[in-house]
This record gives structure tokens, sequence and C-alpha cells, in this order.
């Protein structure tokens, strides 16, 4: 027998404690948003777990955790974000990403209209990206102790055969590639931080890389050492990361590193670095010189990839310095950023 | 980017960099100090050092707000702070600076001191507003570029009839800290100075004229953009090669003679000169800070919240004061890149990037390791 329940109000209601009891509720909102936002065949079936074919060869899985403030941003939210981040680590592992988990941690009294907003943004993030949202969970936090959402992804994702991309394979000599401009995810969010809110027209950046990536490993092959995404801190972390773990340094060319004026401007008044600033949708590649001209050619042809630059090269040095000629000349050191820039970025 | 990129041009830079060489004389050293953490930082950003030949050293200035403000001062904001029905408001440059012990406001908040990151005074006055049973106070920091800004915000408070509101005030003054500098027992060989670029908007060419005049030292003002900087070592070389000692002004797009009238009126309406002030690196320096005026002193937190004077001593091993006076370089520190990073700033000069350490460690210290390997 069927208990009649009163429906969710998408347009006015809010997310209470009862959404996250385990009773009639949480049921409710499980299915009428959620699942409504995700469709797929496995949620459907409303189990607590999904299980999923394996394919042949080595799998790759990744968790992420977004806090992102402001939840809404220009060219996204904190759901397409949640999506495209995990589906991008995924990817930098040159792995073709499968499945997503997606944990939601809500404070009481968050609108379901919002959360309706996030789940749309994330199903539709998935949808275009090709993959499912394939399992899940719900918990209702009292006000107060979370700030509005809070989001965790998990992704698996499949290697192509053969494909082991790590930093230790780099060498000096190698290329790096880097597929579009620095900062905007960065200053879109900062773009609307409630002390800070300046009028830009920069969107985040915000997207899924795994096409790009394909792309590229069919172009280079093996000739890719390894690939990693510049989100918190931005290019000049992950050099320095890259660095550390390849044992190298490298030189970067200023001039090369494409960032748009208005994200310039925006830095500069903010006296913020381009290069330590977030990025959700762009990637940095260590290429063996002989593939770099047909790699960086297949990211040009590819829409994320259409800015994509040369940047810089490896060079043996033991400090595993990441250094740089300014584009007035002199030279200086890539350094980490020290301390935190801006917090709850992604 | 219009209005920066003319002044980052790298065809220009090379032809200024040309004439610097020609025109230093092979047979002397020329030895400037650039004053303000902005030129400071500029050099470093954009590897000026490798476009200047070996016998044009700059030495780095103590005009860095974040780094001159002793250990005692944090000791009193992070005192302040910990009282529960006090709002700090900081600038976020503020937050790891080193007080006494490893405390610093960003150890205070985290464990639980109400301290609120802020890029305006304007933002300070909303807090207040928004806060009527909290007592908002303003930790202002910085030498005459952001008194101004202060003043309108005390101004501000004033028409507002805040009652909930007040400063602690730590602002500082650039030409007694100069005259600190050539009058210190023993003193850095100085061949001239890169006067400030933001600060002589505010004040003007005119208060370095005694150093020109008296003291014989030709001071060029230049802006922050890497291109005023070139072109102001030009003008020193020429200076110096000529036995000139004048007030020159580089940044005549911003800077006159006699400054920003409006706001030097401002700034003697609500504040009063401190008889003396105590600076890291630099001790206690007579007509260096500025309190509130008697009229004012109603927004003094010093007075309000009865707050006392601490006086700590720093870290012996630490360089900084000898850095910041420019006889001693990051390198010549050995806690430099060990115990003092920007991570675990030991001394001030690490804190903020506009400090001589933390510039050189992010930006230069790759060049430690080519004259190591050169010599």
């Amino acid at each position: 027998m069927s208990v009649p329940q009163r429906r969710l109000d998408l347009k006015n209601g809010c997310v209470d404690l009862s959404h996250g009891a385990g009773g009639r509720a949480m049921g409710q909102l499980i299915s009428g948003l959620f699942h409504e936002a995700f469709g797929n065949e496995w949620l459907a079936r409303g189990n607590d777990q999904s299980a999923f074919d394996v394919p042949a060869g080595r799998m790759v899985m990744t968790t992420d955790g977004y806090v992102v403030s402001p939840l809404f941003f220009p060219g996204g939210n904190i759901g397409s974000l949640a999506v495209h981040g995990t589906v991008n680590d995924i990817a930098m592992a040159g792995a073709q990403p499968l499945y997503l988990s997606a944990s939601f941690i809500i404070e009481e009294g968050f609108g379901l209209a919002d959360l309706k907003r996030v789940a749309d943004a994330m199903g539709e993030a998935a949808r275009s990206a090709g993959i499912a949202i394939i399992t899940g969970d719900t918990k209702v936090v009292e006000r107060g102790k979370a700030d509005g959402l809070f989001i965790s992804t998990a992704g698996v994702g499949v290697l192509p055969e053969g494909l082991d991309l790590s930093a230790d394979k780099a060498r000096p000599g190698d290329r790096v590639l880097l597929s579009g401009s620095l900062g905007d995810h960065g200053v879109a969010i900062m773009s609307k931080r409630q002390n800070l809110a300046f009028d830009t027209e920069i969107l985040s950046d915000s997207a899924a890389l795994h096409e790009l990536v394909a792309a590229m490993i069919a172009a280079g092959g093996q000739g890719i050492r390894l690939m990693r995404d510049p989100t918190r801190g931005g290019l000049a972390a992950t050099m320095n990361e890259i660095a550390q773990q390849s044992r190298l340094g490298f030189r970067l060319e200023e001039e090369a590193i494409p960032v748009k004026p208005a994200v310039a401007a925006a830095c500069e008044l903010l006296g913020l670095d381009p290069l330590n600033v977030a990025n959700e949708g762009k990637l940095v590649a260590v290429v063996a010189p002989d593939v770099a001209a047909s790699v960086l050619a297949a990211m040009k042809a590819h829409p994320l990839g259409r800015d994509a630059a040369e940047i810089g090269e490896a060079v043996a040095d033991d400090h595993r310095f990441v250094q740089m000629a300014t584009s007035f000349g002199g030279g200086r050191i890539v350094d980490w950023l020290s301390g935190e820039q801006l917090p709850r970025i992604c | 980017m219009k209005y920066s990129d003319e002044f980052r041009d790298k065809e220009i830079a090379t032809g200024l960099a040309r004439a610097i060489r020609a025109k230093a004389d092979p047979q002397r050293s020329y030895r400037f100090m650039e004053f303000c953490g902005g030129h400071t930082h500029a050099i470093a950003r954009y590897g000026l050092e490798d476009m200047l030949p070996d016998n044009i050293r700059m030495i780095h200035g103590p005009g860095c707000p974040v780094c001159v403000l002793p250990a005692g001062r944090i000791d009193m904001a992070i005192q302040l702070a910990e009282r529960p029905e006090i709002i700090l408001c900081v600038y976020g440059d503020l937050m790891r600076v080193p007080g006494s012990r490893g405390a610093s406001l960003l150890r205070a908040k985290a464990r639980g001191a109400d301290i609120r990151m802020v890029y305006s005074t304007l933002d300070a006055i909303r807090i207040a507003e928004d806060n009527p049973a909290r007592e908002i106070v303003f930790f202002a920091i910085g030498f005459e570029t952001t008194t101004p800004p202060t003043a309108i915000m005390i101004r501000l408070a004033d028409k507002k009839g805040l009652t909930n509101f007040s400063v602690f005030c730590n602002h500082v003054l650039t030409p007694p800290a100069m005259r600190a500098i050539l009058d210190s027992e023993n003193p850095v060989e100085i061949d001239g100075f890169v006067g400030p670029a933001h600060v002589s908007t505010v004040i003007g060419t005119a208060p370095y004229e005694p150093f020109a005049e008296g003291d014989g030292k030709p001071v060029v003002i230049a802006g922050f953009e890497p291109l005023d900087m070139m072109q102001a070592i030009l003008m020193l070389v020429d200076q110096v090669n000529d036995g000139r000692h004048e007030v020159e002004n580089q940044y005549r797009r911003a800077v006159t003679r006699v400054g920003n009238q409006r706001a030097k009126a401002d700034v003697a309406d609500i504040f009063a000169l401190r008889e003396t002030f105590e600076w890291r690196g630099l001790g206690s320096i007579p007509h260096s800070g500025l309190k509130l005026s008697p009229a004012f002193a109603r927004f003094d937190a010093e007075l309000r919240f009865a707050m006392d004077e601490k006086i700590v001593a720093d870290n012996p091993a630490c360089e900084c004061p000898a850095i910041l006076r420019g006889l001693k370089k990051p390198v010549d520190c050995k806690l430099f890149g060990t115990a003092c990073t920007p991570e675990t700033p030991v001394g001030s000069c690490m804190v903020s990037s506009e400090g001589a350490c933390a510039a050189h460690w992010t930006y230069g210290r790759f060049r430690d390791h080519q004259r190591r390997l050169a010599s």
C-alpha cells in the first residue's frame, strides 16, 4: 500500500533534518531529486551499491571533496565542478573515466531549488562526459555545521593497454605543453566573493578533459610522459610537484604562457600571480621532444586545447628548480605558493 | 594589458639595460637602496638583477610595513583578538607575521579568536555595522600610502556614530626611517636611493630634499613597474657620475613635489606623531609612527582597551636587522632557507612577498647556486 506523500517543493522548499534521517523524506529527496537529475539504469535499481562490468586491463580510482565558495559561480557550480574535477583526476592518468559516486553533506535549511540546480548540473556534466553517477549518499547536518553544501565524488576509469604515465619518466629535453589560458577558474570565483566582488566576463574553465587526453595519447602515445591538471596552487604548484617527482628542473618562457587580458588585469588588481591561480579545465603535459609538435597539433585541434602552447622544457637540475625567463628579460624562480592564496576555490 | 604592458616592454628594457651598462663606470661600484618593498618585489619578480652589471648592487631597504612591524605589536594584537567581545579586522598579509614564541594571528584564529581578513577599510566599517554587539578593531598598518584610507575610515565611523569601532594604529613614516638608516652607528654605504612610488604620491618629493641636499645622497622617486626601476637606476648612475645629488622624479605620471594635499590634510587632522615607535630591525625611531590625534582618541584601540606596549626580543640568530639596513644579504643569514622559509618565517623579511628574504627565496635563490657553481 502506498503512503500519500507531500511532494518535494522544489521551488520554495528547503532541506531539513528529516531528509538525512533515513526515512521517507530522505527516500523522496533521493528519488525525486537526485535520481531525476542523474537518471541512469544503475540508480533506478535503488540499491545501496551498483555492480558494473569490469573491462580488461588496469583500472584507475580517485576521490575528491568539493567545498567551493560561492557554490554558484560564472561558468559552473559546485555540482559541475564535482564531476569535472574527479573526471580530470582519472583522465590525467591517461584513463577513460567510467563511473562516479557522489556523496552530499547538506546543511539544514539549504534550498531545494539550489540543490536541484546543483544536481542537474552534475547530471548534465556526467552525461556530456559520457559517464554515469551510479551510487551516492546524502547526509544532512544542523544549521551552522556546514556551509550550505559539500560534495565528495569518487571515480573509476580504465587505462588503455600499455599506458603508464608517471613523473619519473620525464627526461631532460622533454617539452612542457599547456592546454590553454591560466587562472580563469580562480578569477571567476574571486569575482563573486562577497568581500571582493568585481565585474568580469571571465567564466570558470571547469571542463572534463578526458577527450582532449585521448586525442593527445592518440597523437603522442608512449611519448607522453605525464599529465597533470593545475588546480589549487596553479601551474606553479603543478610544475614544482613534477620537478620534485621527476628529479628534474624546468625552464619556462613567460611569454609563451597564455593568460587572458581580463585575468591578467584581475590578478594585477588583487596582487596575485596567474601562475598561482587555480584552473579546473586545463592540463599540463610533459612529452618527449620528438612527439611535441604532433601532440600540440592534436591539442589545438580539440576545442578544449585551442589555445594550447609549448611553454618550456625539462632540464637536468639537482635543485629541481622551476625557472622562468620573464617576458621582461630577466630570470626568476616559479615557486610554490606559501600559505593560502584563497581558501575554498574548489 | 593596457596601462601596465607599456611599463614592462622587453625592448625598452633591453635598451635601458644597455644604457646602464654603457654608463656604469667599471672602475667603481654603485650601491643603491630601494626603500620600498614594492621595488624589492619588482626587482625579484622580473629578474632585474640579471639585467644589471655586476658593479651595480641593489640594497633592499626597510619599506615593507609588514617586515618592520615588531613582534611585540603582533603579540598585542593577538591578546586583543583573544578577547571574546572583539572582532579583529586585518589585511591578509599580517596573518602569518611571527609574534613571540611562534605565535601568529593565523594560529590565534585557528584557536578561536575572531579575526577577519579584509581587503579594504570599508569592509571593517561594514563588519562594525553588522555586529553592533561586538567591538570591532581594525589593525591599521602601513606607510603613508595606507594611512589616508585609515583616516577616511575613521572619519566615516565618526560620521556614522559608530561606538563599537576602533583602530590599532601601526602607521609609520618613511623619511624618519631613511634618516635612521643614514644616521645609524654602523651605516651601510649607500650611493643613492630609489625613492618610494605610492608613498610619494601622498607626501610628494619635497620630504626627500634633506637627504639630497644635507646628506649628499641622490634620490630618484620611481614607479613600481620594472621599466620605472630600470630608468630610475639609470638616472641614479647619471647623478653619481655627474657628482650631482638631487631629488629627481621618474614617477612623474603620479607624483608631484607637494603630493596629495587633501590626503595629507586628512592625515594631519586625524593622526598625531608618536614620540617614538619601535621598528623591527631598526629599533626605536623618534617621530616615526602615528597614533590617533586627541580629537579622535575615542577610536584608539590602545586607549579603549588599555593595551600595554610589549617589547619582544627578536631571535638572535635572525639577520633581519642587518638585512633591513642593507648590511647583509639574505644568504648571509644562517636561518635563510633552513629554519626560515616562507612557510615557517622566523624573521619578518621572510613573511611578506615584499620582504628581502622572501623575494630572494621565492624568485631569486637559483642565482646562489649559479654563483656557487661559478666559483
